[in-house]
């Protein structure tokens, strides 16, 4: 192929490319438009740049809050399950006996159970626990985290499993002689080792509980705890649609999943690989 | 070897984990299944009366229910062709060795990191002010009207939504099914004289078959559990017409307070998507091959 080719073909690509993602151009132009403007032509770009609309969005959508409240989930949620399940899965690999094998067919399958057929029961389970134990597992950021958990449980010890089965057993045998502990040893020697698909197991988790709507929906109730899907569905719910802002309030909850995609992109894009292959 | 790490360490490492995921995940699954036999309206007080197989007798009479079943399939099977021939398309034109193709692969991607509530949002505005407007400006209002409003079109709109979202994330698949295969095999075949047609349809393809068994399982279960792009572009309408599985089970449960009817739709549910996804994946595996 001659270069100059190869060179047109390349720009042809890129072209397909941003055609591809063309919404996120309408989202992007319309946000900065007056009403007149925006029912004036949809595709072109807008007059002037005003950020007033950004303003009454951050505002009706309380931004900041929401914007920490899924921050904070999402971190909790995935610290959790990189702690929790590389250090069942680890454990479930090294003792290779009867109850190791039934708790993690259990972990697997139920993957294929769809949240719909849990949500309603569920949330029985969460009243009773409130009700009888005194535990504040509904309307409280903590009791959303604590069920991410375990909805997130059978995928990462599904994934660490695989991964640690490929590990040879000698650096912790060498450990065990030097007198580490069992905790030791699994923190110090193993756990590093792991860097690649702990990656892999964050960055899904990282995506599927900051994109997450119908268990938050159900879970919070006080406006103060709402995270950001559930702002943005009130959001489009109490007003009647001002496209404008709406258009200046989607770009806002695009915008950190933009910077964790730049930031990220090379090990997203191995990760949900990695994650699904397996 | 067993005994290198003793029981105490044991419990300490698995059961933390395993605990959360007993009441979370399989202690709902099982009263769920209780649920489903009583009649019963979510309030706590109120009786919940035992009806055995009732709930499942009537939703087999329930129209709406058969409609929304019948509504995804039809978009189950409109988004799986749509979703896995983009993907495929996209990846065999990143994997092309241009210049660009990094960046191609990177924007292809990105629609798949939103979340589906957002994705429709957005889609919303273009399927109605945006359509409507265009329409009236180019005059081809055959096409660009206000789709949202029509049943058909709506549910068309949902599965241009749903492949939008979809199509990078199988691309991603597909690419490093690509790039696994070998290039002495490719080579070998090019120096037998196999055209571009051969290679694909000869090479490619059946060696592709371990990438399609999981795009096709992937798109599958996320097309029929789809809920959240449905709630955001066209929350069921235009009068339940686009109302699929997942919706119909919320609104039954949560919007009538039907708790048992809704449980019982639930297990249905279940019960439908394991049969479908273990299906699909036995007979794609059965035609994969081996190198």
């Amino acid at each position: 192929m001659s270069k100059a080719k190869n060179g047109v073909v390349s720009t042809l690509i890129v072209i397909l490319a941003l055609l591809f993602l063309s919404p996120i151009y309408i989202m992007l132009v319309n946000s900065f438009k007056t009403r007149a403007e925006l029912y004036e032509n949809v595709l072109a770009l807008p007059a002037s740049f005003s950020f007033e609309y950004y303003a009454g969005a951050i505002k009706k959508m309380n931004f900041l809050t929401v914007f920490g409240n899924s921050m904070y989930v999402t971190v909790a949620t995935v610290i959790f399950v990189i702690v929790l399940a590389s250090m069942t899965a680890w454990m479930l690999v090294r003792r290779d006996n009867a109850m190791s094998k039934i708790i993690f067919f259990s972990f697997v399958a139920t993957m294929l159970i769809p949240f719909q057929t849990l949500m309603m029961p569920l949330m029985q389970v969460m009243d009773w626990i409130r009700t009888y134990l005194h535990l504040p597992v509904l309307n409280t950021h903590e009791g959303l985290i604590f069920m991410n958990i375990g909805f997130h449980a059978g995928i990462a010890v599904f994934l660490y499993h695989g991964f640690i089965k490929s590990i040879p057993i000698a650096l912790e045998e060498a450990a065990i002689l030097d007198g580490c502990s069992t905790f030791g040893v699994f923190w110090r020697i193993v756990f590093p080792l792991l860097k690649s698909i702990t990656v892999t197991v964050a960055i899904l988790d990282v995506i599927a509980s900051w994109n997450d709507y119908l268990l938050p929906s159900l879970v919070l109730s006080d406006k103060g705890l709402r995270t950001i899907q559930l702002s943005t569905f009130y959001f489009f719910g109490e007003f009647t649609i001002v496209w404008n802002q709406a258009m200046a309030g989607l770009t806002l909850t695009i915008i950190p999943v933009v910077i964790f995609y730049s930031l990220a992109q090379k090990y997203i894009i191995k990760g949900i690989a990695a994650g699904a292959v397996k | 070897m067993s005994k290198k790490y003793g029981n105490l360490w044991y419990l300490l490492f698995t059961m933390p984990l395993f605990l959360i995921f007993l009441i979370v995940v399989v202690i709902p699954f099982l009263i769920g299944i209780y649920y489903s036999f009583i009649n019963w309206n979510g309030i706590p007080s109120s009786p919940k009366i035992f009806v055995g197989l009732d709930n499942y007798t009537t939703l087999f009479q329930d129209q709406r229910f058969i409609d929304s079943a019948w509504n995804t399939v039809k978009f189950t099977v409109f988004a799986l062709i749509s979703v896995n021939l983009l993907g495929l398309i996209f990846a065999l034109i990143v994997t092309a060795g241009f210049k660009t193709s990094n960046v191609a692969r990177t924007l292809l991607f990105m629609p798949n990191l939103i979340g589906g509530l957002i994705l429709g949002y957005i889609w919303r505005f273009i399927f109605t002010d945006g359509f409507k407007q265009i329409g009236a400006t180019t005059g081809i209002d055959s096409i660009f009207f206000n789709w949202l409003l029509d049943p058909n079109y709506a549910l068309l709109a949902l599965v241009i939504v749903f492949t939008w979202q979809m199509a990078g994330y199988t691309m991603v698949i597909y690419i490093a099914g690509i790039q696994g295969i070998s290039d002495e095999v490719m080579e070998a075949a090019k120096v037998d004289g196999a055209n571009l047609w051969h290679r694909m349809t000869k090479i490619i393809f059946p060696l592709l078959m371990p990438s399609f068994t999981i795009c096709l399982f992937l798109t599958l279960s996320g097309a029929f559990k789809i809920y959240d792009v449905n709630l955001s572009l066209t929350n069921g309408g235009p009068i339940h017409s686009t109302e699929l599985f997942a919706m119909n089970i919320f609104n039954e449960i949560f919007g009538y307070g039907n708790y048992g009817l809704g449980q019982a739709k639930a297990i249905v549910f279940f019960v439908i998507v394991a049969i479908v996804t273990i299906t699909q994946v036995i007979i794609t595996k059965r035609r994969e091959v081996q190198m």
